[in-house]
């Protein structure tokens, strides 16, 4: 009896591994829209590098903790050991002038939550956690849900219950 | 020596017993257009951007830096070279400029910016005098491409045009105050204003 049970577990594994690895594959061809499946041996033209987004409007955070979106562009700005040109418009005492937002006091924190005088060290090299966008679409469909979706959603499906 | 000196002033002193004056006039009139348009010609070749970069510490730092920038390739095909940015117009603002142009090229002659290192060390220096340049001259050099009152303010994004109808309008602020870098890397800007 138990050797029975063994052996159909083990035919409804290999079943479920064929059909896992089966979709894997054919959603593989999907993810590889950068190729549209040209064949292995040619070169496919490349397509054009779409436009930095400069729209200057702010964009949704999708998550408190999420680093906002650059609105503007980026090329050439210089942040090396030299300077930080980010700052010479985000830094507290040049908002004034530039009028761009100060960047928020978690970038003056070292990790023991000490306030420092100048940018952390951390928070220096701003593209390490901030970019722009690209005037494109996305190349795979983005299923994010934001949590306030997610929230109202379950919300709605107990209103339902009672 | 002295005696030589002498003798060559009387002899330039002394009228001309050869020559008529009518000749010499107009050999005089001749010599010069020469002499300046040769001078002219000289200050041209050196005005070219070939002429800038035959020197590698130009070729390898401004230049190479400069590839990057958006002076160097651009959607409308208008290269800014050296010259557009570094030498004035106006002919005496150019000798000027020339005069001290020349003490850089000493310094390559006779090694003060012959690596990498000395050039970086010599940048802040190097740049302030630009930027000095500049400010004095209300950034002539970007104007005569870039001329404030035909620029379309409902054309550029919204942080240019903020900061053009402002300050640059008002005239308080010129093109370098907030442009600095534009064409090259930017030293150690520590103590520069609003840096
Ligand atoms: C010339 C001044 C200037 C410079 C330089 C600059 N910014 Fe900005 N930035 C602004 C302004 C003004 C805004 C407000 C929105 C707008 O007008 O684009 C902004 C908005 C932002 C925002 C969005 C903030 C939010 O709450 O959504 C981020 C992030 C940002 N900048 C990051 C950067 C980074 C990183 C750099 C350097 C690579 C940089 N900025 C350089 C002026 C500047
Ligand atoms: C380690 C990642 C990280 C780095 C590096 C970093 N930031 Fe941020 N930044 C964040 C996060 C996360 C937020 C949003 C939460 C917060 O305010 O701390 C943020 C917020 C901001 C905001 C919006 C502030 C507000 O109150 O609206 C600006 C502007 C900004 N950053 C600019 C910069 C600039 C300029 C630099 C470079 C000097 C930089 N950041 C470096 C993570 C980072
Ligand atoms: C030879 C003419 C010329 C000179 C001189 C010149 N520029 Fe430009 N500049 C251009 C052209 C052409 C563009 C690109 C226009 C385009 O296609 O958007 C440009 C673009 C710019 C931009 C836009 C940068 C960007 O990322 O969009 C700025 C800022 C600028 N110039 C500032 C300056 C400053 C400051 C100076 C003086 C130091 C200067 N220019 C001198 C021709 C010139
Ligand atoms: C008060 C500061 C300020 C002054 C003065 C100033 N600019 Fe700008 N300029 C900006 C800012 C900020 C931007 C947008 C950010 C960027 O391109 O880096 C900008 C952008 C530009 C652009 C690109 C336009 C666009 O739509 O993005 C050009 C071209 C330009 N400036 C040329 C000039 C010239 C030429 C002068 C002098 C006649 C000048 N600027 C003076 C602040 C200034
Ligand atoms: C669009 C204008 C522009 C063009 C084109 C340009 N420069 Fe400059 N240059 C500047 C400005 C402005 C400075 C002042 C420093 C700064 O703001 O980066 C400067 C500074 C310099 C310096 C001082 C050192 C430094 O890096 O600051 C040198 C050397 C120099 N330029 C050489 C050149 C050479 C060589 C070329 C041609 C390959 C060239 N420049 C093309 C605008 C320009």
């Amino acid at each position: 009896m138990r050797r029975s049970i063994n052996a159909l577990s083990k035919a409804l594994l290999t079943v479920a591994i064929v059909t896992t690895s089966f979709i894997a594959f054919s959603g593989g061809n999907e993810v590889a829209t950068l190729r549209d499946s040209t064949p292995i041996d040619v070169q496919k033209t490349p397509a054009p590098i779409p436009n930095v987004a400069n729209t200057d409007v702010k964009q949704k955070r999708n998550y408190p903790m999420q680093p906002p979106l650059i609105p503007h562009k980026v090329r050439n700005y210089q942040v090396d050991l030299k300077v930080n040109k980010c700052m010479s418009c985000h830094s507290r005492n040049r908002t004034e002038e530039s009028q761009a937002p100060m960047v928020s006091v978690t970038h003056y924190m070292n990790r023991d939550g000490n306030f420092l005088a100048e940018v952390s060290p951390r928070r220096y090299f701003c593209n390490q956690c901030h970019v722009p966008q690209r005037e494109t679409d996305e190349l795979v469909e983005n299923t994010f849900v934001d949590m306030n979706t997610l929230m109202k959603e379950k919300q709605a499906a107990k209103a339902e219950k009672h | 020596m002295k005696n030589l000196v002498l003798k060559l002033w009387h002899t330039l002193r002394k009228p001309s017993v050869h020559f008529s004056l009518g000749f010499l006039v107009v050999g005089g009139f001749i010599a010069g257009i020469i002499f300046w348009g040769g001078f002219n010609t000289a200050l041209e070749l050196s005005n070219t951007e070939e002429f800038c970069i035959s020197c590698h510490e130009m070729e390898n730092n401004p230049y190479e830096e400069l590839k990057t920038t958006i002076h160097f390739t651009n959607r409308s095909g208008v290269r800014a070279t050296c010259p557009d940015c570094h030498v004035p117009h106006k002919w005496t603002d150019k000798i000027a400029r020339k005069m001290q142009a020349s003490k850089e090229v000493w310094g390559k002659i006779f090694g003060t910016i012959n690596t990498p290192e000395k050039f970086e060390a010599k940048r802040r220096h190097l740049a302030e005098n630009e930027w000095t340049r500049l400010k004095a001259n209300d950034s002539l050099e970007c104007r005569n491409c870039h001329n404030f009152d035909y620029m379309d303010f409902t054309a550029q994004s919204t942080r240019a045009e903020e900061q053009h109808s402002t300050s640059l309008a008002s005239g308080e602020k010129t093109c370098i105050d907030c442009h600095k870098g534009i064409a090259h890397e930017l030293p150690d800007m520590t103590g520069v204003e609003g840096w």
